[in-house]
Formats: structure tokens, sequence, C-alpha cells
């Protein structure tokens, strides 16, 4: 599948991905073509181990490709050194987690804070960024309550303000509502619908559920390493 | 600073484990600081010994006396400007527990041997004038609350008076401080001459313990100690000169290698703390794997991650090192727990740096591995192992 348009936000290029266990090659994404419009709102779906979270962490520069290229906003990112790529993924994209990932140890603010820290931002500068985030995702009043005090769909909200905090390009969600019942489930897509469509904001969100793929403006299907625009059947 | 928070609520996640590793690390240093007061205490009169002193005593041994007309005979050699001399009296005040040293001496020219020892002149005077008089340390005048005017009454465990009386009386007039820190505060010294004429006839008399003797140049120093030792070679009491910081140091010696014997025990306490510490960190770093991922992914560089597990263990070991040289301190400038036997006992301030530093390097040594670890952890594999 090619989705091409004149304005994409991120290409990937004929992208291969190999990966080494023991004496074994496998090949989890094979001349893989993907273009994501910017402002687009894309699901990715796909069974279990078909490479989905392999091709996210390839667009949010976690991971390089075996083969291929990889450019957002027009610029390569896959021959980019690890300082270099930390620093563009500190610039342009923010991560939303299944488990949220968030530090324990660290109030909701101060989680949310974490991105600005390696900002120049001043501390007042800060503090507005993080109140902002976190009134985007409806949670002011719990800025200071720590992740364990939170229910699941809060500390998801959480991953999301320190996602945007810093106004990245790019917001890549992988199984954002996998570990949450239904009507937070729903809270998280509701959230990341209106990100998009009040916002702006570009989306690459990694999901098995259609529920959630139904609130996406595209969705399209990986299998076996390769890209559809149909389900496998 | 911005990153102290996060540095600090990572030493804050499990509350036990972080308070035993310091209370470990504080014990250590606690440790590290009596074990540096007991070494000065015993080593540390070698570095303010006069570089232009020397001590003759008997060839024997210390215990033996001397006749104190060497004096002028060693005034006569070349090379020398001035000869005094202490005798050991051995005395207590009032309890066996308070001992201390106590020496007759001639006041004018042990004054001039010893400019380390700070007397006021008016106190000076009058102790020129009072035959019975003597002059005590700061540390021994606050100890027994003693002050200028005082009669005090001290036995002596080796000398009688005429009547065979063991315990003398003296009059304190004057006070004296020290020149240099460690300078030691705790003797007694009272006049010989007073102490001559009232000894008993039956042993000592005309008798001393030792010599000091300042040579015009310390270059010269061990010329001159030959040429003494020469001047009394095949005599009924033959001496044996050496420089003051030798004498000091045979002293400390006959206990043992006291900065071998220090430096093992606090090597094996340290190696100790290593340990400790180390599994400490390295156990934190590998519970938040996935935590440093997430770090990873938002945009912490390696050297980030390696930066802030070195600041977290340095922080660790700091605090700990911090409170237990702290709390040496506080505890050792109460002073010597032996009641006189270490009067050199205080914790000197170039050993709290080195102890502050070493705190530092703990934190260095027991951090970079885990650092080193967190920073190799690839982004993709430490998010799945949250």
């Amino acid at each position: 599948m090619n989705a091409q348009t004149n304005h994409a936000l991120v290409s990937v290029d004929g992208v291969e991905k190999v990966f080494r266990r023991g004496s074994e090659d496998i090949h989890v994404l094979s001349n893989l073509h993907l273009q994501v419009p910017s402002g687009e709102f894309l699901a990715l779906m796909g069974p279990s181990g078909s490479g989905k979270s392999t091709l996210l962490n390839l667009i949010g520069g976690l991971d390089r490709p075996t083969k291929g290229s990889v450019s957002i906003a027009g610029d390569r990112i896959d021959g980019l050194s690890d300082r270099a790529l930390a620093a563009w993924r500190a610039r342009h994209v923010g991560f939303v987690f299944q488990l949220y990932n968030l530090m324990p140890t660290l109030t909701a603010e101060r989680n949310v804070e974490l991105p600005l820290l390696l900002t120049h931002l001043s501390r007042a500068e800060r503090k507005k960024h993080v109140e902002t985030a976190l009134a985007v995702v409806g949670l002011s009043h719990r800025a200071k309550h720590y992740p364990r005090t939170l229910s699941g769909g809060e500390q998801q909200r959480v991953g999301i303000a320190r996602g945007i905090v810093t106004d990245p390009t790019l917001l890549l969600c992988d199984e954002p509502t996998g570990d949450l019942d239904r009507k937070a489930g729903d809270e998280i897509l509701n959230l990341l619908q209106g990100l998009n469509r009040e916002h702006g904001k570009t989306i690459v969100m990694v999901t098995h559920d259609p529920h959630a793929s139904a609130r996406a403006s595209r969705t399209v299907y990986l299998n076996k390493g390769q890209l559809s625009n149909q389900p496998e059947t | 600073m911005k990153f102290f928070p996060l540095i600090w609520s990572n030493l804050k996640r499990k509350k036990l484990r972080t308070s035993l590793t310091l209370l470990s690390i504080l014990v250590a240093f606690v440790l590290f600081g009596f074990l540096c007061a007991i070494r000065q205490a015993l080593v540390g009169g070698v570095d303010l010994a006069g570089a232009d002193r020397l001590i003759v005593r008997h060839k024997v041994s210390i215990i033996q006396l001397l006749p104190e007309s060497y004096k002028q005979r060693m005034e006569r050699i070349p090379g020398v400007v001035l000869a005094t001399h202490q005798t050991w009296f051995g005395g207590i005040y009032q309890d066996p527990k308070n001992f201390f040293m106590q020496s007759p001496v001639v006041p004018e020219e042990f004054l001039e041997m010893h400019p380390e020892i700070i007397l006021p002149p008016e106190q000076k005077k009058a102790w020129l004038e009072t035959r019975t008089g003597a002059i005590v340390g700061r540390k021994t005048a606050e100890r027994f609350h003693w002050k200028i005017g005082d009669k005090v009454p001290i036995q002596s465990t080796i000398w009688a008076d005429k009547s065979g009386n063991r315990t003398w009386q003296f009059d304190i007039v004057g006070i004296f401080d020290g020149a240099k820190k460690g300078t030691d505060t705790t003797p007694m010294f009272f006049r010989y001459d007073y102490f001559d004429e009232a000894r008993s006839d039956n042993w000592g008399k005309g008798m001393v313990g030792w010599f000091t003797i300042r040579v015009k140049d310390p270059s010269r120093a061990a010329e001159v100690a030959k040429l003494v030792d020469q001047e009394f070679e095949n005599s009924s009491a033959e001496t044996k000169t050496e420089p003051e910081g030798a004498f000091v140091q045979s002293w400390a010696k006959q206990i043992g290698n006291i900065v071998l014997i220090v430096a093992s025990i606090l090597g094996a306490v340290f190696f100790t703390i290593l340990l400790v510490t180390g599994n400490t960190m390295a156990q934190a770093i590998r519970e938040r794997t996935g935590e440093l991922g997430a770090l990873k992914a938002i945009g912490f560089t390696n050297a980030r991650i390696v930066w802030l597990v070195l600041a977290e263990s340095c922080l660790l070991t700091i605090i700990g090192g911090a409170a237990g040289l702290g709390l040496a301190w506080l505890v050792i400038s109460r002073g010597d727990p032996t009641g006189g036997l270490l009067p050199l006992f205080f914790f000197p301030t170039r050993d709290l740096v080195i102890g502050f530093g070493i705190s530092i390097a703990l934190g260095f040594v027991t951090g970079i591995f885990p650092a080193l670890q967190a920073m190799r952890l690839r982004v993709a594999d430490a998010l799945r192992r949250m």
C-alpha cells in the first residue's frame, strides 16, 4: 500500500526492519511505504507481532530501519546519531504509552514537566506550559497528585499532557487505551480526537481495538510486514 | 538544579533501603572521623615538632634519668643554641582517671624553647616570682575548672617530697594557649628549682628526664646529634639524640604502625560500603528500566542519563558522608575520650576535606556501572519492561 499526499508530515519509504535472534534473521517490516499528511489522525492496526510498535518506533526515532528511509517534516531521521535523535525527539515528538510510563515518585505536574527540563525555558515558563497541558487534558485539579493516587484514565491523561506539553509536531500513541476500561478508553479517545480536530495535532495511534480505530480519520492495517487498507480476512 | 526534584524523588522511592544505605555510609564516615582523630592523637605530634629541636634522652630508655649538669656541656657543643630539660612527673588530680602530663621546667628557657606556648606577659612574670607557681594548658584548666589563683594538689606516682609525701601543692599562676591548632594544651609545667629542692634526697636528686636542644642550623641537626652523643659516650649515662619529630614518632610506634593500621581498617570499611552502595544503586536502576526508557523516549540523551544516575549515587554518598563527618566532628570536638591519654585528639580539617572527597569518589565509583548499564539500554527494549 502506498498512501501518497503532497504534504506528508511523515514519510516512510522502502523501509525494512530485520531483528537478529541467535543465528536467525526475523523480517518484521519489508519494503514498507507510508505517508501521513499533516493534521491526520491515523490508526495503525494489526495482529500481535505484526510490527505495529516497530513501525511506530521507527517513526518516533526510537529505532532505526535496516533499510529505507524515514523522514519527518522533510528531515531524514534514520541516519541521525543517538544524541541527535534524542534531541530531535525532544523537539518534535510526543509519546503516549500503553502503560503510561509515568515516574511514580513525581507528581502529575512534575511528570508533565519532564520534557520541558530539556528546554531552555525558565521555571515560570515551564510552570505555565504544564498548567496549560494539564488544563487541555482536564486534570488541573489533580496536578499535585502522585500517579498511584490517580485512576488509569487519569494517569493516561497525564501521559498525554506530558506528550503534548512541548507542542510537538507529531503525537505517537502506542495502544493508549489498551490498559483501560471502555469508559476511560472513550475519554482518552475523545481527548485524542479533540487534540487532532481542535488543535490540529498529527497523531499516529497503534491499536488492536476497532472501537479505537473508528475514531481515527484513517486506518491502515499491518500484516506480515506489509501495509494495506483492509484488515486481513 | 532543575533536575534536582527528579534525582531527589528517585532517592525517596524506597525509603527503607535508602535509609539503611545512608546509615551504613554514615557509620563508615563516623568511623573514618574517629580513626583520623586517633591517628592525629598518636602521630600528629610529628607534624607539630620543631624542625630545629632535638631530644636528648638516656641511651637505654626514656625512663632512665640524665644528670641536670649535662645542660652546660650541651650548650658548649658547636651548633647548639639552647638546652633545657623536662622530667616526667606522672601525676594525677584527685582521681587516677584524671591523668595528664606534668613536668618541672626552668621557666624562662622552657618558654624560649617552645614559642608555640602562648602565655600572657603578666602571667609569665607571676610564674617567675612564685616558687610553687605552675602554668597549665587551656584544655586541662577548662576540664578541671581551674583558674588563676587556685591551689591544686597533684599526686605524683613517681616523686615524693622530703617527708615522703607524694601530694604536691601548686599555685596556678598562668593558663597557656597553643600558637597552632593541635598544640597540646593539656600539660602542666611547674618550676624545676622548687621541685628539685623539695623532692626526696633518696632518689633522683639533680637528675632530669630528657633534654630539648635547639640547633642553630636545622640542616646540620644530624651532625649536632652525633656530637651530643659523642660528648657523653662512655659516661654512666650515655645519650641518644634524635630530632623531635622522630622522637614523637618512635613514641607512637610503641603501639604499632598507626598509619598502616588506620589505613587497613578504613580500606576494609570503605570496600564494604562500596559493595553496599553499589548494590543499592544497581538494584535501583534495574527496577526502573521502563522509566529510563520513557525518559530516553522523550529526549533524554545517554549522557544525561549517565549524569542523572551519577548525580543520584553521589547525592546518596554525599548526604551519608556529610552526616557521618558532621557527627564525628561533633563528638570528637567534645575532646579526648580517654581523659588525658590522647591530648592531641581532634579531627583535622585536612582529614575532614579528604573525607568529603572520599564521599564524592564513593558516589562516582558506585554509580558508574549502573549509569553505564542505564546508558546502554535500548529505548524500545526498555519500554517493554515497564
